[in-house]
Parts: structure tokens; sequence; C-alpha cells
């Protein structure tokens, strides 16, 4: 009874998972189909990237801060505040900027994009495009995966970027830490190989947060539910899963790239 | 109206279909044709499987069995199907309006998708239906800021603005009060007389569907119990149809009543 089950199991997951790519499939090959893509893909870049740039800037700042500010006790207790510079940048740049970054956009933009799709599975409409021979997973989705491989790395440097300036504001406005000092070893610790692992993660953690989230509402109806608590479910779900994908994305790439 | 001459070949033919949700056959062994030029009206009661049937033919739902044909050709594959939706519309019970898009742009999206013409043509086609449904006025407005008959004339007009050849109406009177039932059954049968469409129309509301219809499909618990012309339709003595008619008649009857308080 219990392997059934867990072959039940394992077989639904396996056959989602075939349905996410044939998803993300048609979404990038049929992008152009329903027309106007250039306005698509402008509006696309506006509400999953200068929308969520408030709260990048916000979320970016504190996470410097307090990098920062923990930074400077703890390599003082080494004698080794001179550090501060490579710990934050190192930190920001490789692991938390590509994260935070992702994590937030997600939480923003794509649980929007989960509802929005939802919404508009619920109402008929994703069934009023196909009737129009228009690729619903082209008309809604593609733009928006295209528009994730702008946005995520431009947010994602610039949540480094604004981390990076909060560390030296607690570490060398609000604690007696050396500004040259700290600047330089940013500078000497930067290498275009942690850079090019930041971006990396960023593209990858925007298709995947953004395919998941789309799926998710594009599929409301599979949820069980059905109406309003279908949309719901799609949310959830979908912030859900592209948490864990991120994360398990992250250690694999960290994993392969070390 | 126009009557259907016995030589015309059907625009589309249903054959043998078939549809069950888990053990429950909602559509059993359902064939019929729908001359070209001619609106058909599907009738039956509640949860007979008429809007299932038009989500069949369409390709929305996957029948279990049978064939759908457009123009001689069958609808077997993705493009065979393409074939029917870029020469269809479909006007939806709830409407399907996207509530993110404005009436003009909401309007211009089917031309968007064939991809023919130019931006000027199509906005001059948008003008015209919407023009042709009072809706000019509306243009910029969304579809929440509508009324009830004004969002189904927005959704009429989206599917006629493509000069479609065949267009399926599923309950397009559902939820409106009988003077704006009348208006769309009014609308319909004008607009079919002008653009010459095909029509299959799903609805509960059996007098109006005589008066516009050619044809009448009466569907009894996922069955063909009558397929001919509205005339025949209407001096039917199928006892189940009969009686159909006469509730209708008595319902009209009591609702002409007056009623005292109290009494």
């Amino acid at each position: 009874m219990a392997v059934a089950r867990l072959g039940r199991f394992t077989s639904e997951k396996v056959s989602a998972t075939g349905r996410w790519a044939l998803f993300c499939a048609q979404a990038l090959l049929r992008v152009r189909s329903g027309g106007e893509f250039g306005t698509r893909l402008v509006r696309s870049v506006f509400e999953i990237g200068v929308r969520c740039v408030p709260v990048i800037a916000i979320v970016s700042a504190f996470s410097g801060l307090v990098l920062g500010l923990q930074g400077h006790y703890v390599l003082a207790r080494f004698g080794a505040s001179g550090m501060l510079g490579t710990l934050v940048s190192l930190s920001l740049c490789r692991e938390l900027g590509p994260v935070l970054a992702a994590l937030m956009i997600a939480g923003q933009a794509g649980t929007a994009l989960a509802a929005e799709l939802g919404i508009q599975r619920s109402t008929e409409q994703i069934d009023a495009i196909e009737l129009m021979d228009i690729s619903p997973e082209g008309f809604l989705a593609g733009a928006r995966l295209l528009a994730s491989l702008l946005v995520f790395p431009s947010l994602t440097s610039l949540f480094v970027l604004i981390g990076v300036t909060g560390g030296w504001l607690s570490g060398c406005i609000l604690m007696p830490q050396d500004s040259n000092a700290y600047w330089s070893a940013v500078h000497v610790a930067l290498k275009s190989r942690d850079i090019s692992e930041c971006l990396l993660k960023a593209l990858v953690f925007g298709l995947l947060t953004t395919s998941l989230c789309a799926y998710q509402g594009f599929n409301a109806h599979r949820s069980g539910e059905a109406g309003a608590r279908a949309v719901g479910v799609a949310t959830v779900r979908a912030i859900v899963l592209s948490s864990i994908a991120i994360l398990a994305a992250d250690y694999l790439i960290t994993a392969a790239l070390l | 109206m126009n009557a259907p001459s016995p030589t015309t070949p059907p625009l589309l033919e249903v054959s043998h279909l078939r549809k069950c949700f888990g053990p429950r056959e909602v559509l059993s062994d359902v064939s019929f044709q729908v001359p070209a030029g001619t609106i058909l009206s599907v009738l039956g009661r509640s949860g007979t499987g008429k809007s299932v049937l038009l989500k069949c033919i369409v390709g929305l739902l996957q029948a279990d069995s049978g064939e759908v044909s457009y123009k001689g050709e069958s609808l077997r594959n993705a493009s065979q199907m393409a074939t029917l939706r870029r020469s269809a519309s479909y006007v939806f019970q709830h409407n399907a309006l996207f509530d993110s898009a404005t009436v003009f742009e909401n309007v211009l999206l089917p031309l968007q998708a064939r991809g023919t013409g130019s931006r000027q043509e199509w906005d001059a086609q948008v003008r015209e239906v919407l023009g042709r449904l009072e809706l000019e006025e509306a243009a910029e407005r969304y579809p929440s800021e509508l009324s009830g008959g004004m969002q189904k004339r927005l959704a009429v007009a989206r599917a006629l603005v493509s000069k479609p050849e065949l267009v399926f109406f599923d309950e397009p009177t559902a939820g409106l009060d009988p003077l704006r039932r009348n208006a769309v059954f009014e609308m319909i049968s004008k607009l079919q007389r002008e653009s010459h469409f095909t029509a299959v129309l799903v609805t509960h509301d059996v007098q109006e569907a005589l008066v516009v219809s050619s044809r009448i499909l009466w569907l009894d618990a996922g069955r063909v119990r009558f397929d001919g012309l509205a005339s025949e339709f209407g001096a039917s003595n199928d006892p189940e149809i009969r009686g159909f008619r006469d509730n209708i008649e008595a319902l009209k009857e009591a609702l002409r009543t007056p009623v005292s308080i109290g009494s």
C-alpha cells in the first residue's frame, strides 16, 4: 500500500515536472504569439523589475548594514578588521545578493504573477486567449520569462552595490574602520569569477522563479480547489516552490563552481 | 433567419461524441450537423451537457470518443483545430473579458492574433464594430466599469471583430434581465443577418431561441432527443419537449398573475 502510494506520488511529481518543462518550452518558443511582443516585454520589465527596486534597495541596505556591523565585531576578535571589505563584498556577491534578491522578487513580482494568471484561469480569460489561436503560454508567460533574464541580474547587481555601500556605512562611518582599507579590500577581493557566478545564479533564479510562478498561476485549476481558493493555493505554492528552488539551485551551482 | 437548404453542405459536423467526467457520462453518442449560414440552438435542461458539448467542439475539453469535422475536415490534431479557431469565435457564458485591458484593447486582440493587416486597419475595424454595438463611447473604459448588458455586447463585439464564419454562443443571456435577454437575441439575429455567420447557440430561453434559430438541437441527459427545424420543434409531440414548453408557459402565466401579500 505504502509502496503504491509512493509510486503514485513519484509518478505525479515526474509528470508535473514534465508539464512545467513543456510550459517553459512553449512559452519561449511561442513568445511572439498574439503580437505586441515589444510592449509586453517592456511592461514585464516594469512589473518584475522597476516595481521591485524599492524593496531591493531597502533589503540590500539593511543586509549590508548588518553584515558590516557583525563583520566588524567578529573580525576584530581575530585582529582581522581590515578584512571587512572582503567579507562583505564576497558574502554579498557570491551568496546573499543573488539569493536574497531572488527571494524578494519572488515575494513581490512572483506572487503577483501567480495570482494574476490564476484569476485569468478561473475567469476563463486563458480559454478565451486559446480560442483566438494565441498560445496562452507564449502570450502570458513568454515575455515575462525573457524579462526575468534582464531584470534578475540587474536587480542582483543593484543589491550587491547597495549592500557593499551599507557595509561601508556601518563598518566605517558608524564603527571605527578605515574607509580606504575597506574599499581597497573590496577591490582586491572581487574577481571576475565571483561576479560571473553572481550573474549566473541571478539568471538561473530568474528563470526558475518566473517559470514556477507563471506555471502555478496558469494551472490554478489543477490545484484541487476552485475559484478564489484555487488562486490562493496557486499563489502560496508559487512562493514556496520558488523559494525552495532558489535555495536548491544555489547549492547546486555553488557546489558545481567551487 | 436563413432556412437551410437540403443540399447545403454542413459547415460543422459532430459525430458520435462522448464525454465522461469520472463515472458520469455527460455526452453520449451526440451527432448533428450545422449547415452554413444557419443558427442552431442547443436546448435542454440544466446539466444536460450543453456547454460541455461546445467546449468539446472547440477543443477546450477533450472528448473521450467521436469526431468533429469543420468544412469536411476532421479536427484530430492541434493544427486542424487551429483551422477552426482561426475562423471561429466563442462568446463565453460569463464573457471572459480581459479585465486588465480596456474595451478597445479587448476587441483589438483577436485582430492582433491573426496578424493580417496594419494597425490602422485594425483600429478602423475595432471602431466599426464598437459603433455597431453602441460601445464607441466606452472604448477607453475597463470591463469592470460597464453594466452587465454592455459587457455582453463587448463579448459579442470581440467575437465578431475578426469576421468569423462560425460563432459559438454559450448561454449569452445568462444572468440578464428579460429586457436585456430580448435585446441580446435581437442583436444576435440582426448581426447574423448582416454578417451571415453560422452560429451555435446554447441557451435555456426556448421561446427566444425558436424565434432566432433555424434549427434546434434538444439534449436530454447527454443524448440528442430532437434535431430538426425550429418549426418542427415548436410542433413536436415528444412528451419531454412538450412538458418543457408547457412548464415555461405555466411559469410565464404565473408571473403575469398578480400576487396579493397575505393571500
